[in-house]
């Protein structure tokens, strides 16, 4: 069991509200996965800018982070830090060079997430608890998906919980287990994928990417791993400007959407969607089996 | 006429008191507010009660029910009026998967559109759909019927046992051993009866096809062998 939320704005004025909106709608979610949570949040981007979210256990190690690195990469880069996370950003130019100096030069941080316009932030705990350290209520944008973890296919850990990024401003949360992981996993380590745990997750987030790198459009990858990945899923995905959603042909993880004029919702349950604005009036179905619902704007 | 705010009354207490009510009580009409996709709602009630559930309820809402009639004015998550013994159930809006799954007996009516395994494994339940049901809907149905005013989705009524389906739409695809039958005059009856019994009077019996066993996997037979999948 976990759980998922995720919310696409469609009317501006809403979206200083996101953050409010996600964190209750997540809370629901707390007791379908109690070990962890995270959520991707895609927030006000600038142009020419990127973002890269990095994660470490020891926040000291933050304090003077960005100007080390503007100095290795000879330009600038500021910082904000929340808890364990802390989000760079800097010419989106350098994005490719700046990985490659945290890699050799700062390996015990960890990146989340990088783009335009996505933060990552995921941690061990109880959902809420993970929510209110990183200030999910305060946060703005335009879209963001939360993720409650009750692990069963890898151990509790920051790297296991959910959202895994499966590129540039792009990520993906999962309800279900996948079985064919292992041999996933061996294939595409064999095209140059890296991963950091044994999470089945995170192959398919590899997957996902891979199938981007060859040129497939994110709905072309979904609608592919239909066929090669085995198992059980609801997938939620967010792009810079997308929100998309998809379940296996069993469809046994819970899902349900909800629209209005205003705003596109997921939950795995109905809680989660039951304090939004204007529910009551609001089409609310459940997506069907091995079928890609994406929206975009 | 007892009602019970979900906002401020723990969903224990709730079914505790109903679990409470015995024959000839007189608390028969209650009224239940503010469920926002509770699970469990009304789970187990054995009494002759009147429950409107004001909202969208979670999973197993009327589970095991026993001679009462519960409402629910919203949808139902997975498991609705899972295992009914007898009674009456009725979703004003969808309900999600397995709907009546087990049920023995009563009456389950969903008036929007229930998804997938509808029906499941039912034993004796009479389930009436007004809109579509979703794939692998009566799997291994033993007995009752599902009543089905809309469409089914793929692989209706694998490996049912002596159930009877009556589909008035289309079906995506049949089960393993699931085979259209005739409609007799007693079918024609008995779905009268049914859809009066769901207050649908659009829709007339003689619209509907029936489907059921084709009992060739009741006992293994070797030429039968890939039917097992």
């Amino acid at each position: 069991m976990c759980g998922i939320v995720g919310l696409f704005i469609k009317e501006t004025a809403l979206e200083p509200q996101l953050g409010q909106l996600l964190s209750v709608m997540l809370a629901t979610m707390c007791d379908r996965g109690p070990d962890s949570a995270g959520f991707a949040i895609y927030g006000g981007g600038e142009a020419g800018l990127a973002k890269i979210t990095v994660q470490s256990p020891d926040p000291a190690i933050f304090n003077g982070l960005d100007s080390a690195l503007a100095s290795l990469l000879g330009a600038k880069v500021s910082m904000t830090t929340k808890d364990t996370h802390a989000v760079l950003r800097l010419d989106d130019r350098l994005t490719g060079k700046a990985r490659g100096v945290l890699r050799e030069q700062f390996p015990q941080l960890r990146v989340m997430g990088v783009g335009e316009r996505i933060e990552i932030y995921k941690e061990v705990g109880y959902p809420t608890e993970v929510s209110n350290r990183f200030g999910l209520p305060d946060m703005t944008g335009s879209h963001g998906i939360g993720h409650t973890r009750m692990a069963t296919e890898s151990a509790v850990t920051t790297m296991g919980a959910h959202p895994f990024s499966t590129g540039l401003d792009e990520c993906l949360v999962h309800n279900g287990s996948l079985s064919n992981h292992n041999n996933l996993r061996r294939d595409l380590k064999r095209e140059g994928k890296i991963f950091e745990t044994e999470n089945d997750t995170e192959v398919a987030a590899a997957y996902l990417s891979a199938q981007m790198d060859k040129g497939l459009s994110l709905g072309e990858a979904l609608e592919k791993s239909l066929d090669d990945l085995d198992g059980f899923y609801t997938f939620v995905v967010g792009t810079r400007d997308g929100f998309g959603v998809l379940r296996d042909r069993v469809a046994c993880k819970p899902a349900v959407l909800a629209e209005t004029d205003r705003y596109v919702a997921f939950g795995s349950e109905y809680r989660a969607l039951a304090g939004l604005p204007g529910i009551e009036a609001a089409r609310v179905w459940e997506p069907e089996p091995a079928t890609v619902y994406f929206w975009e704007r | 006429m007892p009602t019970v705010d979900l906002a401020t009354t723990g969903l224990r207490e709730l079914n505790l008191s109903l679990h409470r009510l015995g024959e000839g009580t007189n608390e028969t009409h209650w009224e239940i507010l503010n469920p926002r996709g509770a699970h469990a709602v009304a789970v187990g009630v054995n009494a002759p009660a009147e429950i409107a559930v004001q909202g969208s309820v979670g999973y197993y809402c009327a589970g095991m029910n026993r001679q009462a009639r519960i409402t629910v004015q919203g949808s139902a998550g997975p498991g609705v009026a899972e295992n009914m013994m007898s009674g009456e159930v009725i979703v004003k809006g969808d309900a999600s998967q397995y709907a009546g799954a087990t049920g023995k007996g009563g009456l389950l009516v969903i008036e929007g559109n229930a998804s997938s395994r509808c029906g499941i494994s039912m034993k004796g339940i009479d389930i009436v759909v007004k809109g579509n049901i979703g794939h692998m809907s009566a799997f291994m149905a033993q007995a009752g019927n599902l009543v089905v005013c809309g469409n089914a989705g793929d692989a209706l009524g694998d490996s049912i046992y002596e159930a009877r389906l009556f589909v008035r739409g289309s079906v995506k695809s049949l089960g393993a051993d699931c085979v259209e039958k005739e409609m007799r005059p007693e079918h024609v009856e008995l779905l009268t009866r049914l859809l009066a019994r769901a207050s649908i009077a659009d829709v007339k019996a003689e619209e509907f096809k029936r489907y059921g066993s084709a009992r060739k996997l009741y006992n293994f037979s070797v030429d039968h062998a890939d039917a097992y999948g």
